[in-house]
């Protein structure tokens, strides 16, 4: 029997011959893989040296002294490797206790953001009704407005709360955590829109059958809210706690609005040159610069640290977020 | 077996009242928090705002507010076309770049999830705090050592003077030197969308590609007729969240201006005014983005 072919290269007479498998049969094959191997070696190692160079640089410059700066002959290892930048950081930053009021006040909203936005997520997504895409249009158009746009008159409405009208004397909500207990609670805090979309995203992608088989046991509605749908939507909870934790623990702009001065990590690294060096501080940007790297770096720490526990719930498993929705 | 009821009404109903229960911190909060504070920023924007013991007074003075901000304000206007004109190369590299990365990161690879583990880092440091600092440093390195110093990542001063000795035209190297000046920042940026991206990448059934080679297309067609076409809509959900991204951030020279203005010498009233006339740039510009876009993402029903 004539099989007629076409002439090819060696994997597509493979393929002809009925081999479907990727196996590379010719030489020519083999070294166009391994050639294009190294460059995605190469390139990627570039994209990721730009990706933690400013970590690594951090951390080459928290162990110089000053002399080391100076130094034109130092570019990454120190001369003399000093822990004067530490130690200084540490006590100007009154360091356990910044950690410890930062991770209260980052903890408290990212748990009440997760919850709040797991609970609207699944409601918009599982149930059909007439309000939920106006629902969903809504919370991106949270996002894309400004912040700036509505916390100013945020801040004057907490500064002078008076419950529409109810309490003859308004009270000032700033300076406690009631702003952020609020903002949290109702999913108006930063980039909650985004939060309500990945957990939607990922709601939208759970079969029916699991919900329809946990009706017909017998469960109620907030019964297999709790027991099913929750325990598989990790990744997606996972990052939405990642991200509003990272948030939060970064964030200067909104704490200093609605607690100024609170104590937390980074209020603490933006007064730490002004701390160390008193009130000319500017002038030695080489003194600033070192102690704003440490500084830096033990702020992020922790959250590095958090990040790196947390990611293998969602990095390996990013399909399953179905934040693409299909 | 029987299912339980809520009360007498129907499952139909029952899922309603269910999701709208659901749905509601978040509805009571775009409510109270959102939308009632929105109001009052109109308000603000088209009147003085002074801030007395009792509470604060506004007195209404029309569009004197906006027109201060677009022709008395030495540098609003600048700052706004600036910051648009450089959103659009941005966004460009940043969807560029973050499509290859994800199709990088889509391959097998020994090492791959410390790749992607470090890919996605920069989202710590690109928020608050450390991003201020970072900007403060660098404008105040400029400012006492001059540009070198404060560039030490590039070297681009000595890079573009190595460049000068190939007598190349000088917009030409200048180009160059502001397109490689980005590539950093570009890099970082990108973390949610190359995260985007990937699982997009990784929801394409592979019986597509296997069906498509046996059928003889090259991996060029696979790359225009399959992969394409099935991540533009994650493609324009990018687009979309790189410009908001973009004009929120408070590396912004906008944002910072409508900041100091906000809490410093000029009042609320005049921030409100700026922070509606930067709103209305950005709803413009996704709304031509929109427009333009959604007839050429391909949507898979």
């Amino acid at each position: 029997m004539a099989v007629v072919y076409r002439q090819g290269n060696a994997s597509e007479q493979a393929h002809q011959l009925g081999v479907h498998n990727a196996r590379l049969y010719s030489l020519r094959a083999r070294f166009r893989s391994s050639l294009w191997g190294v460059i995605r070696a190469v390139i990627l190692l570039g994209i990721c040296y730009i990706a933690v160079f400013p970590i690594l640089s951090k951390i080459a410059s928290s162990f110089m002294s000053r002399a080391d700066l100076w130094d034109n002959t130092v570019a990454w290892i120190p001369r003399h490797p000093t822990l004067r930048n530490y130690q200084l950081v540490w006590t100007h930053m009154k360091y356990p206790l910044a950690f410890w009021n930062s991770a209260k006040l980052s903890l408290l909203v990212s748990i009440l953001q997760l919850a709040s936005c797991t609970v609207v997520a699944y409601g918009i997504s599982r149930f059909h009704f007439k309000g939920a895409k106006v629902l969903f249009s809504l919370a991106i158009f949270t996002l894309i407005v400004p912040p700036e746009l509505f916390t100013i008159p945020l801040y004057l409405n907490f500064r002078y709360f008076d419950l529409l009208g109810v309490l003859k004397q308004p009270i000032s909500m700033i300076n406690t955590l009631w702003p952020f207990i609020i903002m949290a609670a109702t999913c108006t805090g930063p980039r909650n829109g985004l939060f309500i979309y990945i957990l939607r995203q990922y709601f939208k992608s759970m079969p029916r059958e699991l919900e329809e088989a946990a009706y017909v046991d017998g469960a109620s509605i907030f019964r297999t809210f709790y027991t099913i749908m929750l325990p598989g939507a990790l990744p997606a909870m996972v990052i939405v706690f990642l991200f509003s934790f990272v948030w939060q623990w970064n964030d200067y702009y909104f704490t200093q609005l609605f607690i100024p001065n609170y104590a937390g990590l980074p209020n603490m690294l933006n007064q730490l040159a002004y701390s160390v060096l008193g009130q000319y501080w500017a002038d030695s940007m080489v003194e600033v610069s070192l102690l704003h790297n440490t500084g830096s770096l033990l702020l992020i720490a922790p959250i590095v640290l958090l990040y790196v526990c947390l990611q293998r719930y969602f990095v390996e498993s990013i399909q399953r977020t179905g934040i693409t929705g299909s | 077996m029987r299912i339980r009821k809520l009360g007498r009404l129907t499952l139909r109903q029952q899922s309603i009242v269910a999701g709208y229960l659901f749905a509601l911190p978040f509805i009571l909060g775009f409510l109270f928090v959102f939308l009632y504070p929105l109001i009052q920023s109109i308000i603000f924007s088209l009147s003085e705002l002074k801030v007395t013991k009792a509470g604060y007074e506004t007195t209404f003075v029309g569009l004197k507010n906006f027109v201060y901000v677009l022709r008395g304000h030495p540098t609003f206007v600048r700052e706004l076309v600036g910051t648009v004109g450089n959103m659009a190369a941005n966004v460009f590299w940043i969807l560029v770049f973050s499509f290859f990365a994800a199709v990088i990161l889509n391959q097998q690879f020994r090492g791959r999830l410390l790749a992607r583990t470090i890919l996605f880092m920069p989202i710590i440091m690109a928020s608050g705090i450390v991003l201020k600092i970072e900007m403060q440093d660098y404008m105040t390195g400029i400012l006492e050592y001059g540009m070198e110093e404060a560039n030490t990542f590039l070297a681009t001063e000595r890079f573009s003077a190595y460049l000068s000795t190939f007598q190349l035209p000088k917009t030409f190297i200048d180009n160059i030197l502001l397109a490689i000046d980005r590539i950093p920042e570009i890099i970082r940026s990108s973390s949610i969308q190359i995260l985007v991206l990937l699982a997009g990448l990784q929801s394409i059934p592979s019986s597509l590609y296997e069906a498509a080679e046996v059928e003889g297309a090259t991996s060029w067609e696979c790359f225009w007729l399959i992969t394409l076409p099935l991540t533009s809509p994650l493609i324009l959900t990018n687009v979309v969240y790189t410009i908001v991204d973009y004009f929120t951030s408070p590396a912004n020279l906008v944002v910072t201006a409508i900041r100091t203005a906000s809490f410093g010498s000029l009042g609320y009233g005049i921030g409100s005014a700026m922070s509606w006339i930067y709103f209305s740039v950005i709803g413009l510009i996704l709304i031509i983005i929109f427009a333009l876009f959604s007839r050429l993402v391909f949507y898979q029903e």
